[in-house]
């Protein structure tokens, strides 16, 4: 079943990479493609988060927010001071914490993932514009020459861009690949991995086998948060300055969105690593598609939408087919 | 001997409920043990305390004689104790071998917990192979397997985790005969080998059939206990109820010759959804004032026919006659407008709201007869509710009690209460006392008596033979789709359903 869901998603791609090169001749540069290698792996990044979260019956909708709050509190904390290498640890850590509240309120308290992280998508949002307006790495070097250097060093080695800001090689894709290849092998060669499906699907029969619940419901949910933070951080590296109202808005969905069209069924319980990959890349090519046509960006969410829905048509048939049963 | 598990006087109380009221069980080595009870007489409490998911108020448990205290499922898995659920519980998503390990996986790399897939899959094929399933089915995703290979994956994972107690919850409510018969070798060989087992089940036949000894609990108390050579219907009967059940199945007997089909079938064809489309065309009638059985093995169609029957699934082909007029079903109003009426089988999914008050749920279909000038009338609504209560002897204080709350045969009265006020021409009863106690029971069998001498045509699809062979003035047997043959009054056995079931002929 998994097979097809990954080779579907994956005839997806080729088609979508071939209109691509066939729209125009610079399409295929190589800058070209390291662009949009780099938005896929920064994609690829959440997309990761929402589905460990999706395939192990939870959802997290306060991904964007903390995109958000990821970039502001970097910049609040250089701009008091602190050095960027420090600084990184420490916002990931304040993910960490994010996630470990909304895990404990979800597991602890027992109260609906979908409302804890709907207000948390409020809570986070209204923390990052508390902490700034708009906020930028110029600023930062001017309030703090003796950081230029280590700045320039991260936006090297996590983004890929020299100091002329020209993008060099998508490092993110890299850091996707990388990530989801630890993620990827606790999910599908350890118990642990076995446990996030289990949840998914029948939480019940998890808890009955003994399975500590809870706890690999937090970890997910601190998965998601840190490796959302995270992304944050790289999103201003990346964009260099950028507004805490509308940093990451909205990104939560587009996760979402990936990890379905990467065949997490958002009944729980399915999911590849792979798939993760090939449906985090869908959407970055899609854009590029758009706009070497030429076509009126402002239909972009409209095929995202359809994309969507279609993927999901071709999933439900798949999964019907397998099932084999009811109407 | 040291009993292998005893429990002494133990209470647990819930809000509102004294579920057990010092209740007392002893389990010796290789003991087969039935706890029967009427619903809520704390049958499922007690085998959850002892399977560690609840624990006691007050009482001792001891386990081999020592005394222990069980803090979750996985303290009881620990002193070899295993429940088998009602409800299945195994992760469908995941392989049968996955399944058996599911909480105890074989892993190496220490805190890692890389998964040895091959050990795992190798240890499950043997323990598949003492329940009695191929060692290919080791790699199969549980969702494929049918429900009674699915509770043998749930016996196999219990033997790998060393059970020696085994407690099985109404194990075979969701079986075929054949998959029944295969469950109790698989008892018989557990039984062999020492391994102890607590079986609680409403079908009393299955009781006789396996206990070494029943346990019978009424109101959270023990009611009684019956030795091997005591076990008989009757007498489990009148312990549960406390009373001696004289008019177990009340049916009268219908003299009239043969009266009008009400509903007539013919060649009726529909979807019975996946890969295989549509059946063999079916011809049947049901006629006024007559209860027709209906009987199968799980699979054969009969649920399928019922809900294209009442608009459910789609019909593909064929006619319906309703008193001789040709009638068309595409949606469930349209048959509730006939006086088609279906009490589902599935009551918690398909028959009641269960977070809404039993008013509600009785108006909910109604309503069409409620309507006031602003609105639902609320005098006719209360008549209705308070009616249809009393008529059905619903216990509960209030319509305003919330449905879920109830016992299942109290649930199951308010879903027939459902339809009772739209005077159905057919009633059709899918499993009409599924999870329901006996003295429940019998109320809701003078009622479907009483209904069938009022004229109404009644067409009861069951799987409880007795109630099947106590009830029913005919039977039809459906075989895989079709129907395989039926059978009067006169030559209603138990043999001849099966053998029809099954896909034999009569001679």
């Amino acid at each position: 079943m998994n097979v097809y869901r990954v080779a579907g998603i994956f005839a997806v791609l080729v088609a979508l990479y071939a209109m691509l090169f066939a729209s125009d001749p610079n399409a295929d540069r190589t800058s070209n493609l390291y662009t949009v290698a780099s938005r896929q792996g920064f994609y690829g990044i959440i997309t990761l988060g929402a589905a460990l979260l999706i395939l192990s019956g939870g959802i997290d909708l306060s991904m964007g927010s903390v995109i958000g709050l990821g970039a502001v509190l970097f910049a609040y904390l250089m701009e008091e001071g602190i050095h960027p290498y420090l600084a990184v640890p420490l916002v990931v850590l304040g993910g960490a914490m994010i996630g470990l509240v909304n895990g404990l309120l979800v597991t602890k308290v027992k109260l609906q993932a979908f409302l804890v992280t709907l207000c948390g998508m409020f809570v986070y949002r209204g923390l990052a514009r508390l902490l700034g307006g708009s906020i930028g790495l110029t600023r930062i070097r001017e309030a703090h020459p003796e950081f230029a250097g280590a700045l320039q060093n991260l936006r090297f080695v996590l983004i890929g861009k020299n100091k002329e800001g020209a993008l060099e090689f998508p490092i993110q894709f890299v850091l996707m690949l990388f990530l989801v290849g630890i993620l990827g092998f606790f999910l599908h060669y350890t118990a642990y991995g076995r446990y996030w499906f289990a949840i998914g699907r029948n939480d019940l029969a998890a808890k009955y086998a003994g399975v500590n619940v809870d706890r690999q419901r937090i970890i997910g949910y601190v998965i998601c948060s840190s490796l959302s933070i995270f992304a944050g951080v790289l999103l201003l590296l990346d964009y260099s300055s950028l507004r805490s109202d509308n940093a990451g808005a909205g990104m939560e969905l587009e996760a979402i969105t990936g990890a379905v069209l990467g065949g997490c069924s958002m009944r729980g319980g399915e999911g590849t690593a792979i798939g993760i990959i090939l449906g985090a890349m869908v959407m970055p090519v899609l854009n590029n598609l758009i706009t070497f046509r030429g076509i009126n960006s402002d239909v972009i969410p409209a095929i995202i939408g359809l994309t969507l829905l279609f993927g999901t048509l071709v999933d439900e048939g798949i999964r019907r087919w397998f099932k084999n049963g009811r109407v | 001997m040291t009993p292998r598990l005893e429990i002494r006087n133990a209470r647990k109380q819930f809000p509102g409920v004294l579920a057990l009221d010092g209740v007392s069980l002893q389990l010796g080595v290789g003991e087969i043990v039935a706890v029967i009870g009427e619903n809520g007489a704390g049958k499922s409490t007690l085998m959850k305390i002892l399977a560690g998911i609840y624990s006691p108020d007050e009482g001792e448990l001891l386990c081999e004689g020592q005394p222990v205290r069980f803090d979750g499922p996985a303290d009881a898995m620990a002193a070899s104790i295993h429940l088998i659920h009602q409800e299945l519980n195994l992760a469908e998503n995941l392989s049968v071998s996955d399944n058996i390990f599911l909480g105890r996986e074989l892993t190496s790399l220490g805190a890692i917990r890389f998964r040895n897939g091959r050990a795992m899959i190798a240890e499950s094929e043997r323990l598949l192979g003492l329940v009695g399933l191929p060692p290919s089915a080791a790699r199969r995703r549980v969702e494929e397997l049918p429900p009674g290979e699915k509770q043998l994956v749930e016996i196999a994972r219990a033997i790998g985790g060393n059970a020696r107690v085994l407690i099985f919850d109404e194990p075979t409510s969701s079986l075929t005969q054949n998959e029944t018969d295969r469950l109790f070798q698989t008892i018989d060989g557990l039984k062999a080998a020492g391994v102890s087992m607590l079986y609680i089940s409403h079908r009393l036949a299955e009781v006789k059939r396996c206990a070494d000894r029943v346990v019978v609990l009424r109101d959270g108390k023990n009611a009684g206990e019956l030795a091997k050579a005591e076990i008989s219907h009757d007498a489990m009967v009148r312990l549960m109820v406390g009373r001696d059940m004289t008019t177990y199945y009340p049916r009268t007997e219908r003299t009239a010759g043969p009266k009008k089909p009400v509903l007539e079938v013919r060649n009726l064809q529909f979807r019975m959804g996946g890969i295989r489309r549509a059946t063999e065309g079916i011809t049947f009638e049901i006629r006024a004032g007559e209860i027709l059985g209906m009987s199968g093995l799980v699979g054969a169609g009969r649920t399928e026919l019922a809900e294209a029957i009442f608009g459910v699934r789609p019909i593909t082909g064929g006619e319906l006659l309703l008193e001789g007029q040709p009638f068309r079903v595409n949606r469930p109003r349209d048959a509730i407008a006939l006086g088609v009426l279906l009490v589902p089988e599935d009551r918690r999914a398909h028959g009641l709201i269960l977070e809404e008050t039993i008013g509600f749920n009785l108006s909910l279909p109604n309503l069409d007869r409620l309507q006031g000038l602003l609105g639902v009338n609320r005098r006719v609504e209360r008549e209705l509710h308070t009616n249809t209560m009393a008529k059905l002897r619903v216990k509960a204080p209030s319509a305003a009690k919330v449905v879920g709350l109830l016992s299942g045969g109290n649930q199951q009265k308010v879903v027939y209460g459902k339809w009772l006020a739209r005077e159905p021409k057919v009633l059709i009863l899918d499993e009409p006392t599924r999870g329901v106690d006996v003295g429940a029971k019998a109320e809701i069998y003078a009622l479907i008596d009483d209904l069938a001498n009022r004229g109404v045509a009644i067409w009861m699809i069951s799987s409880d033979m007795e109630e099947l062979l106590g009830m029913s003035d005919r039977v039809l047997v459906m075989n895989e789709g079709r129907i395989a043959g039926e059978l009067s009054r006169e030559r209603l056995t138990e043999e001849a359903v099966m053998t029809l079931a099954t896909g034999g002929t009569l001679p």
